[in-house]
């Protein structure tokens, strides 16, 4: 299926190779990428509010306007019309509102988002998440996520997005994907519950898994994994768990042995979660993975956005983890925690705010519970980006971490 | 700003995360301590094996001889710290500045420290009963013609450390001696007097992978309780609760000191006053063997009259007046919050916080961004009331009368008691009670420890066990 039959949008942004064209100066990107934005704004608001081809949800909504989406909303700074996007939207049926008529008849899937305590919120996906994974796979080194190599997917089952966008993206480039059972909502409770010892010992499970994967023979190179259960898998490894599964397995373990990640011959990692913090990177960098040997590319993303890249990591600059949005498909900005409509300047901290703009859903300006710093365009992604992403301070002590 | 890096395996390590410490009375930053992850923690727990075994290797004579000297550098010498340098004086000025003890505590709870690590034959002596340490070399020994075989139960000694008072270091330096790495996670305001005693440790000749600072957040002190066989936890019953039925970890929690008058003392409670304003008020109230209950016979309201007048004597003072006797709070919001519950707990009828009405003043007292808490005596009519059993990090103490016969299934759990009575069958009561961990009979301040028997816990018994050995030749 090509991807125009899968309805991937209204460009195709796969190939930017203006951003990687040396002669085209960093400030004609930033006008370029922004007039691109402010076209897919138009596009996407003429998809959703169309009679013809636009979501329920939104054509109800549209009645209560004092505006005309489709006239008065011309660029990225006109979505203020519409106010800020509620989460809460998302909780509860009948979820087909959110299905544009235009994209009627074809698969949906359903995934969900929180659902540690009520009604979990809700999204619709046909196609999205092969494609924030296609475009994502584009920035993979392939000396250290070879094409063909199989994966192994350490990070949440069940009704998440992410599970099947990396089997998707493990798919993509040739390969398969391996998984193993783990219910963060599970954990969650345990953690609220103060059982620590209970949710340690569902941490070790999770490992168990990974363990078993890893001792099957698979020619496992690449991973997904979260902070936490990476900083898990190598305490595991360097115990020497790893070889001890070999052992029970009837396997030799190899010369050298596999008490590391590097050993246990994992090439590429990638890995989310809000939990990258520098300090974080750096040790794994310097103490899990060789000095950088084994490549790791931090991501921020969620159910409703898809997926930010990170600028390459290392020592060079600290460790600073900054994150760009897939734009035109999606857009963050950096705004002022108590009016939304102003963005921070650059190098200051904003609350994050999240848009996404693609054919099967639109979400404007939803205040993400993180916040950031503003980060200049760079060449790669001539459009602003977000470092040091951690939970919104005004929320950070209700807010529960438990595998991500 | 002084940047006090974690010690890995007894190397500094500057993390990219950090915690600010201000200056209390200013606010102005003094110092950033870099901050380990918990698996960092973990990483470094795992080496401790071969830390330990390195540091056995050490003979008992020759180990004792180095935390010796180590008593000397550690009160004495400019040490690195960071990158910068401390003397000793430089360091009694930082640790009251981060944590507002005035520096006349400081000085003299770091000169226990150093004292305990100066005698450190002394301290052993007491936590082995007298054991010929040299048995610890090889693993067992005969003495008195019995066979001692010990084993140790951890490879590292774990230490989540508070930072309300630097006397307690003193608790958890023994573990060197007895040839025990350290991984330490200091108070947040308090890394000064750990950090410089690993630097005297490691200047003397202690192997460095022994020695371990871990400044880290509360997930991190997890880890390392959960890592270390053995800890030491200081909290507050918040903190220290989860962990009560695992005897991996020794909890120091509240202490609930008390100072109890027995019927043939408590109408002549005058000659006691120095003793009680002592057992109180010392090193301004903040330590677990401060007395927080005065239980008596009889004579309450006039014991409580009497100490009232006295402890409302007590001013605040700068953090650099040798005169200074109550410490500031470093947060002064903290000083607020104790009193506003003192002041809840007082709408329940039955309690009157004596020394303020006699002071005149509120208990809080604010200069610019410092506060202090004055002290409170407050009478109780009853045990039963919500004050009479509560502690608090100022000199904070509550009168209450009850009949001597009952006094003993009153009091609770406490870890010291200075029972001022003569009474013989009073007496063999208190020896016999499991309530009390320290018990002075007579007129003894609850603070007055003596080095050879260790008041709370015992730190070898933490980290050896006894086993039944023989050998023959073959």
């Amino acid at each position: 299926m090509s991807k125009y039959e899968r309805n991937i949008g209204f460009n195709d942004y796969f190939s930017p190779a203006q951003w990687f064209d040396p002669k085209v100066t960093l400030e004609s990107k930033v006008k370029l990428a922004k007039e691109q934005l402010d076209q897919h704004v138009r596009e996407t608001v003429a998809w959703h509010f169309s009679p013809d081809t636009g979501t329920p949800f939104w054509l109800e909504k549209a009645k209560s306007y004092k505006f005309n989406p489709t006239k008065d909303v011309q660029s990225l700074e006109d979505l203020h019309l519409f106010g800020t996007f509620e989460d809460e939207w998302l909780r509860g049926g009948p979820v087909e509102r959110w299905v544009p008529r235009g994209l009627e008849g074809n698969p949906v899937y359903v995934f969900e988002t929180g659902g540690t305590t009520g009604l979990p919120k809700s999204r619709i996906v046909l196609d999205d998440y092969r494609i924030d994974y296609e475009m994502m796979s584009e920035t993979l080194p392939d000396q250290h996520f070879p094409k063909g190599s199989n994966w192994l997917m350490l990070g949440p089952s069940g009704p998440r997005r992410l599970r099947l966008a990396i089997e998707h993206l493990a798919q993509h480039r040739g390969g398969m994907c391996f998984s193993i059972d783990l219910d963060p909502r599970w954990v969650v409770k345990l953690i609220k519950m103060r059982q620590i010892e209970m949710a340690n010992l569902y941490k070790e499970h999770a490992i168990d898994q990974a363990l078993a994967i890893l001792a099957g023979g698979h020619d496992i190179k690449c991973m997904f994994t979260t902070p936490k259960l990476l900083a898990a898998l190598d305490e595991a490894l360097r115990s020497g768990k790893l070889e001890d599964k070999f052992r029970s397995f009837g396997r030799k373990v190899p010369v050298g042995g596999l008490r590391s990640i590097k050993a246990a011959g994992i090439t590429g990692i990638f890995s989310g979660g809000t939990e990258f913090t520098p300090q974080f990177t750096r040790e794994a960098y310097e103490e899990m993975l060789d000095s950088g040997e084994v490549y790791m590319t931090p991501t921020y993303g969620n159910t409703l956005m898809g997926l930010a890249c990170s600028r390459p990591i290392g020592p060079h600059d600290g460790f600073k983890i900054t994150y760009y949005a897939p734009q035109p498909r999606a857009a963050t900005e950096v705004v002022e925690p108590k009016d939304y409509s102003k963005k921070v300047e650059y190098g200051q901290t904003g609350r994050v705010l999240l848009t996404t703009l693609t054919r099967e859903f639109f979400v404007p300006r939803f205040p993400e519970r993180d916040e950031g710093e503003r980060e200049l365009p760079y060449e790669r992604y001539p459009w602003d980006g977000v470092s040091g992403v951690r939970t919104f301070s005004e929320l950070a002590a209700t807010t529960i971490v438990g595998v991500y | 700003m002084i940047r006090i890096p974690s010690l890995r395996l007894g190397k500094p390590y500057e993390s990219l995360s950090k915690t600010t410490l201000v200056h209390h009375v200013t606010g102005e930053p003094v110092a950033e301590v870099s901050q380990v992850t918990g698996s960092q923690i973990m990483r470094d727990i795992s080496q401790m094996a071969n830390a330990r075994r390195e540091l056995a290797a050490i003979p008992m004579k020759e180990l004792l001889a180095r935390v010796k000297e180590a008593a000397k550098i550690f009160l004495e010498d400019t040490l690195d710290c960071g990158d910068s340098s401390q003397s000793f004086d430089d360091y009694i000025r930082m640790l009251s500045s981060t944590t507002g003890s005035p520096m006349v505590f400081c000085r003299r709870n770091a000169a226990k420290v150093g004292y305990v690590m100066g005698n450190m034959d002394e301290i052993l002596a007491g936590l082995t009963r007298g054991m010929d340490l040299s048995i610890l070399d090889k693993g067992h020994g005969k003495q008195d013609g019995r066979t001692l075989c010990f084993y140790p139960t951890t490879d590292a000694l774990g230490a989540i450390l508070p930072s309300n008072s630097p006397g307690v270091h003193s608790l958890w330096v023994p573990a060197i001696a007895l040839k025990i790495p350290l991984v330490i996670k200091p108070g947040r305001e308090e890394p000064w007097t750990p950090f410089r005693l690993l630097m005297a440790l490691k200047k003397a000749k202690i192997p460095a992978s022994a020695l371990n600072f871990l400044p880290t957040d509360h997930a991190g002190a997890a880890d390392i309780l959960r890592g270390c066989q053995r800890s030491l936890l200081f909290g507050d019953s918040t903190t220290t609760d989860p962990y009560k039925a695992d005897h991996r970890v020794e909890i120091h929690g509240p202490g609930y000191s008390k100072v109890l008058l027995g019927a043939d003392t408590s109408a002549h409670f005058e000659r006691y006053l120095d003793l009680l304003v002592e057992s109180v008020a010392a090193n301004g109230g903040r330590s677990c063997i401060n007395a927080s209950a005065i239980y008596t016979h009889s004579h309450a309201r006039e014991l409580a009259e009497a100490l009232g007048s006295r402890l409302a004597r007590i001013q605040a003072r700068a953090w650099d007046n040798t005169e200074a006797e109550v410490s500031a709070f470093a947060n002064p919001d903290v000083a607020d919050r104790i009193s506003g519950m003192i002041d809840g707990l007082l709408a329940t009828p039955g309690a009157e916080d004596v020394c303020q009405r006699i002071r005149g003043t509120p208990r809080v007292h604010k200069e610019g961004r410092c506060a202090w808490l004055l002290p409170s005596v407050v009478l109780c009519d009853s045990p039963e009331h919500p004050l009479a059993n509560k502690e608090f990090l100022f000199p904070y103490v509550s009168i209450i009368q009850c009949p001597q016969e009952e006094m003993l299934a009153r009091i609770g759990p406490s870890l010291v008691v200075s029972a001022i009575t003569g009474d013989p069958e009073f007496t063999q009561q208190l020896l016999d009670s499991k309530l009390v961990e320290r018990l002075n009979i007579g007129p003894i301040s609850t603070v007055k420890l003596s080095w050879d028997q260790p008041h709370e816990g015992n730190l070898f018994s933490h980290l050896y066990r006894q086993r039944a050995f023989a050998e023959a030749s073959l």
